[in-house]
């Protein structure tokens, strides 16, 4: 029950610092002064407009605590958000990377002096590049967006090389990741979009349609943001490479493919690889990530600087930087976000071969059991198995009910769960993109599956709950794209006393 | 206003000029139902100018993004303002409260550049065939 107090007491909890503030207060005392006293320069130098806050330290420590609870992360609960693959991330992997020895250590300093973490770079070169089935891989990049301009730059080289300036068109499915367009305009191709055929395969006829002597290549993510595996891949590979495409592989999705798939083996020439997805680094606050580029045998020569090389001399095993012979250069600085590989290393080496191979599987189950039980409450746009991933749509709601796929998102808060993504990909209607991951036990799967259920149930008896949720959030609906091109990022006096 | 007293552009937006040569300008029903929940729209301020086909401002939705761009050109008489606090007006009415701006028309010719109803639905059809 609610009470006067209580509801004071709600509104001084949401108070910024600055109107915390009490005159005097003070949160560090210093010690006495046992140098000469001198003037300070002249005080036109020192800025006024910006006040500091006047709190103690308990004070200043319980504010940020508090704040730091409203966050929402995987270590609080089930993260089902569709495309990022939120699942658990080993606290094994953080204790290995924060080890002096790589957690110290400076990228300028002579390669003699960090063997053992140019050692720790070469491995996740040879692991992914094994994983894979690619020929070399470039771990610099320092996100997925990244690792895919990385690719696209070496597919321009690979043309330029070749005398082949009018290869300018990239095909990209409409069910690939928003990103790829943009990698590969920035690359400085021209983008065409292939529609999907109604299974959620590349539509083939369009395919054969599109390609000529203009066509530079293909960006395919796979499994596609539908959660599909392309049944038409190796028709698409093939039909791209006959015309004398370079075929991209986003492996955002590599999770589902794990232990199970080579992507080589399916004829891409060049892929990325999203570390902190699949390889299990903390992610979702904005980084930092790794998006490795990995090749095969007709892009490896064009991979970014620098790789890390293994050489033998004498019984003595020495690990060297090397560039590539026709590398297209830097991606990023030194060996790119090098903490994310020191953890993704540690994943790897821990799990193991067979281990690797439990991750797709786990993933792929747990992404078609949620849909087997939830395909009665919500639309399902392709019957067909899955990946790791699927893909729900309300249309039905929306339509019998008007409630929206954002109202099912906004109500899955007040369960404690965080929403799947939204609307997209925009071929489907109202999608609710929903990824549980391989890390999920099957308790957590069932509890998600009944508030799913109870959600779409509320939805024909009591939509307005729907409309108003969250109902117990600290802020409830926010103007989320006016927060997004506004942002209000500092505090200022409320009634203007300065400024 | 009906549709079928507007004229259209390939980028979805419509016009109406009248006899002052003021052109009322929005987007269509077909751009509004395909967009989903328009959550902002960002648009020009009275007095700057706008060209036929030019950028003339920002619309966002649930799913996406996209540039608005002025089926005719001239000054911005006025701006409905009301959208930056009820941008889903743009879905409930996109012909009547969901207009966008006020245009003085510069070259009354330009409307010859743009597409009649039936004309556009054609065009709706032919894209979304493809």
């Amino acid at each position: 029950m609610t009470s006067p107090l209580l509801s004071q007491l709600q509104q001084e909890s949401r108070k910024l610092l600055m109107d915390r503030s009490v005159e005097g207060r003070v949160g560090a005392t210093l010690p006495d002064l046992d140098v000469p006293e001198c003037e300070l320069p002249s005080t036109d130098l020192i800025r006024d407009d910006l006040p500091l806050p006047e709190v103690s330290e308990g004070e200043i420590v319980r504010y940020f605590t508090q704040i730091s609870q409203y966050n929402f992360s995987i270590d609080n609960n089930f993260y089902p958000l569709g495309s990022c693959t939120m699942k658990y991330n080993p606290k094994l992997n953080d204790l290995i990377a924060s080890m002096p020895g790589f957690s110290n250590i400076h990228p300028l300093q002579n390669d003699a002096t960090v063997q053992g973490a140019l050692q720790v770079v070469w491995e996740v070169q040879e692991y992914l590049t094994e994983i894979t089935g690619m020929a070399g891989t470039c771990l610099t990049p320092m996100a997925g967006a990244d690792g895919e301009l990385a690719g696209m730059l070496m597919a321009r080289a690979y043309h330029l090389d070749r005398g082949e300036d009018q290869r300018k068109v990239v095909l990209i499915p409409d069910s690939a990741h928003g990103t790829n367009p943009a990698s590969a305009v920035m690359a400085g191709f021209t983008v065409k979009t292939l529609p999907s055929d109604n299974e959620g395969n590349t539509d083939l006829d369009a395919l054969r349609e599109s390609v000529g002597e203009n066509l530079a290549g293909l960006m395919i993510t796979l499994p596609s943001t539908l959660g599909l595996f392309d049944r038409n891949i190796l028709d698409v590979t093939r039909i791209v490479r006959d015309a004398g495409g370079i075929v991209y592989g986003d492996g955002a999705n590599l999770n589902a493919l794990l232990g199970r798939v080579k992507m080589g083996d399916l004829g891409f020439d060049v892929i990325h690889s999203n570390l902190h997805k699949t390889f299990s680094t903390p992610h979702g606050g904005g980084g930092p990530g790794a998006g490795p580029v990995i090749a095969g045998p007709r892009l490896v020569d064009y991979l970014p600087s620098s790789l890390v090389c293994r050489e033998e001399d004498g019984g003595e095993v020495r690990f060297k930087q090397s560039t590539p012979e026709k590398s297209i250069g830097r991606m990023g600085a030194f060996q790119g976000n090098f903490g994310v590989l020191a953890r993704a290393f540690t994943y790897i080496r821990s799990l193991g071969g067979e281990g690797i191979r439990s991750i797709s599987d786990d993933a792929v189950i747990n992404a078609n059991y949620i849909l087997e039980k939830l395909k009665g409450s919500f639309d399902l746009p392709y019957e067909r198995v899955c990946m790791h991933e699927v893909v729900f749509s309300a249309r039905n709601l929306k339509n019998n009910c008007g409630v929206s796929a954002l109202d099912v998102a906004k109500r899955l808060i007040d369960y404690g769960v965080h929403p799947p993504t939204m609307y997209f990909p925009l071929i489907v209607e109202e999608a609710l993109m929903v990824e549980p991951t391989e890390t999920e036990s099957l308790e957590t799967l069932n509890t998600f599956i009944d508030i799913m259920r109870t959600i779409s149930e509320e939805a024909h008896s009591n939509p307005e709950l729907l409309h108003e949720a969250p109902h117990f959030t600290p802020n409830s609906r926010l103007d989320e794209a006016r927060a997004a091109r506004y942002p209000d990022l500092r505090w200022r006096p409320s009634h203007g006393d300065s400024e | 206003m009906t549709p079928d007293q507007l004229k259209y552009s390939s980028e979805h937006e419509w016009v109406f000029v009248d006899e002052n040569g003021v052109g009322l300008v929005g987007i269509s029903q077909h751009a509004a139902d395909s967009l989903g929940d328009v959550v902002f729209v960002d648009l020009p301020v009275v007095g700057d100018s706008v060209d036929q086909f030019g950028k003339m401002g920002e619309i966002e939705s649930v799913k996406a993004f996209s540039e608005l761009f002025s089926p005719v050109g001239g000054e911005v008489l006025e701006v409905n303002s009301i959208l930056a606090d009820a941008p889903d007006l743009v879905n409930e009415s996109p012909y009547e409260k969901g207009w966008m701006i006020k245009v003085k028309v510069n070259d009354a010719t330009e409307i010859e550049n743009l597409m009649t109803l039936a004309e556009y639905e054609d065009y709706v059809l032919e894209s979304e065939s493809n």
